[in-house]
């Protein structure tokens, strides 16, 4: 099996696994906010690497060039961004409303806040 | 015109959305939502009557052919769902005007609306459409409103709820999108259909085998099933009670559906429920879910809190239900699913008005409250009951077609369990009844009075529905036959 030749897949895996990470471990709500991005995002390269085909050009009509990319992923792919950063703002949104609310942004912090009340 | 309807029920609210937002005024955006939301109701009327009567209706958006466009695709189960999402979203609207004013500041109830109407957008979306990916694009609309109208709620743990549910609602659709993505990988097509004819010959693959896993796990969690249901309770407890009831009619039923048409539509029941022992992970799952959540339940002193628990059971039933994978099973499960959210709009809806009354839910401050507000708490009672399973109310006929379909599978423990699970909604029902009847009113319930007409009328509404559709099953059961069938591709 070729595993050099599928480092884009390698790497998909290593930022999934660093963005669940930071999401599970951190207490930090806005450090949470970049992980789940980080995981987001690693799907996105998922998505762009199983639209190369080897030895294709950009999808743009040129004569003598008969041999494309798949465009249908890179488009899907820039809907999936657009929903991500519609979710990484109403999250950090929430982070500021919960910082106001509770004076921190830490998961633990406010966990202890509860309890006290 | 007629042609046009399974796009139509999702633009007039799409489009709508802005406009409310440009209202600004709060009375006026609440006036239009009702008439939005209405209009989309006798839509959906239609649509059920149409495919009930020409059966699966294809729309191709932008008049590109599937499938290289994207499709919109309405079957009995997909008009049966809409049905219930859009009922439930004009019933709830009578019903939110005091509540909203009430728990949401003057200047935020315009833009409540407007999240409002993408949340019923993003539901209705998610059922109409026929491409995997459009479905993921719909699910984050109706997540991202969700999460907002969560976050609305009068106490500040609605924040942190809203921020859990969507640090793990994300989660959810990163997965589903990555099972998408697979398919895509294998098959070379988006839209359902075409996806269900190319996949056998891919099925035996690990790359189909992990993006089925990855679309499982996404959408159990996207419809709490245990033990991905830790969400759930903290998110309908603090949200606004317009949206709790919303939401707990809604959202959850809709996630079953998008289970329904991946197992069954797309991948195959046999596939889905054969070639892995996913039947019986679902079977222990869900049985797991009843009896625990049934139990955390009782032990709840926030009501709304042991109603969202009752909820994480009752998902339980469903799934437990659409496991057997019998023709019985599924009838089962969607009746459930129609019927659950009666009882819990209902439920949820007699809690928004004691906490417009009360401030609190909380089960001390209930004391006598049977006596302050008879009609509201006659209203829970009766939904009660429906939750529990006593005959002439439609929670019966739930447990009835659902205790058939295990005994049709030979699985007499399960039927037995289904019955334990009912008599702890007994207990955490009857908790409820007697702390509002037959203790003396608090000291603090003196001046409470009758929640206001128009709330009472919607809850009496859903009420009545409960009750009807105890009686008479001939819509209920006839859709969930015929949608049953054509999920396990039988008689068309």
């Amino acid at each position: 099996m070729d595993v050099l030749g599928l480092y884009n897949y390698w790497i998909v895996i290593v930022l999934m696994m660093i963005g669940f990470y930071i999401v599970i471990a951190r207490p930090n709500l806005v450090k949470k906010v970049v992980g789940l991005f980080i995981f987001q995002t690693s799907v996105f390269i998922l998505y762009i690497s199983m639209a190369k085909v080897r030895g294709g050009t950009a999808p743009i009509l040129v004569e003598g060039v008969h041999t494309y990319s798949n465009p249908l992923p890179h488009v899907l792919i820039l809907t999936a961004i657009v929903v991500g950063v519609a979710t990484t703002a109403l999250a950090l949104a929430l982070v500021v409303r919960i910082k106001e609310a509770y004076g921190t942004a830490n998961e633990d912090e406010i966990q202890a806040q509860e309890e006290e009340s | 015109m007629t042609a046009h309807l399974p796009v139509l029920q999702v633009v007039i609210p799409l489009v709508s959305a802005p406009i409310c937002m440009l209202l600004r005024r709060g009375r006026l955006a609440w006036g239009f939502t009702l008439v939005v939301s209405w209009v989309v109701l006798g839509v959906a009327i239609l649509l059920l009557d149409r495919t009930l009567a020409e059966g699966i209706l294809s729309y191709a958006i932008g008049n590109w052919a599937a499938p290289w466009g994207i499709e919109y695709r309405v079957d009995a189960v997909g008009a049966f769902v809409i049905l219930i999402v859009a009922s439930v979203g004009a019933i709830v609207l009578p019903f939110a005007h005091a509540s909203v004013r009430h728990e949401i500041p003057d200047d935020r109830i315009s833009l409540f609306y407007t999240c409002y109407l993408l949340c019923l957008t993003g539901l209705l979306g998610i059922v109409v459409t026929g491409d995997a990916f459009n479905l993921f694009v719909f699910l984050e609309i109706s997540s991202l409103s969700s999460y907002v109208l969560i976050s609305l709620g009068t106490d500040r743990r609605a924040l942190t709820a809203a921020f859990q549910y969507l640090v793990m609602g994300t989660i959810g659709a990163t997965f589903i999108l990555i099972g998408v993505g697979w398919l895509y990988m294998m098959t070379g097509t988006l839209n359902m259909a075409d996806l269900a004819q190319r996949l056998p010959e891919v099925a035996d693959t690990r790359t189909i085998r992990a993006a089925f896993a990855f679309l499982t796990v996404g959408i159990s969690l996207k419809l709490a099933l245990f033990p991905l249901h830790l969400w759930l309770p903290n998110a309908y407890t603090y949200a606004p009670s317009a949206v709790s009831t919303f939401l707990a009619a809604t959202a959850t039923k809709v996630a079953i559906y998008v289970l329904l048409r991946f197992f069954f539509t797309v991948f195959g029941a046999e596939y889905s429920l054969g070639a892995m022992p996913l039947a019986e992970i679902l079977m222990v799952l869900a049985l797991t879910a009843t009896l625990v959540a049934s139990l955390v339940a009782v032990f709840q002193e926030d009501i709304k809190r042991m109603l969202a628990y009752s909820s994480v059971a009752q998902i339980g039933y469903i799934i437990l239900a659409i496991s057997f994978a019998s023709v019985t099973g599924l009838t089962a499960g969607i009746i459930h699913l129609f019927n659950h959210a009666l009882m819990k709009g209902a439920l949820f809806m007699a809690m928004g008005c004691i906490f417009l009354r009360l401030g609190s839910v909380h089960i001390r401050d209930m004391e006598g409250i049977g006596k302050r507000m008879p009609f509201t708490m006659a209203a829970f009672v009766i939904g009660g009951l429906s939750l529990i399973g006593v005959p002439m109310t439609a929670g019966f006929i739930s447990k009835w077609y659902l205790v058939q379909a295990t005994l049709e599978e030979g699985l007499w423990l399960i039927a037995v369990l289904i019955l334990v699970g009912s008599l702890i909604a007994v207990a955490y029902i009857w908790r409820v009844v007697e702390v509002a009847y037959f203790r003396a009113p608090a000291q603090r319930s003196h001046e409470v009075k009758e929640a206001p007409v128009s709330m009472l009328v919607p809850t009496w509404i859903l009420i009545a529905a409960n009750i009807y559709f105890g009686v008479d099953t001939s819509l209920t059961f006839g859709v969930a036959r015929t949608s049953a069938e054509s999920l396990l591709g039988m008689g068309g």
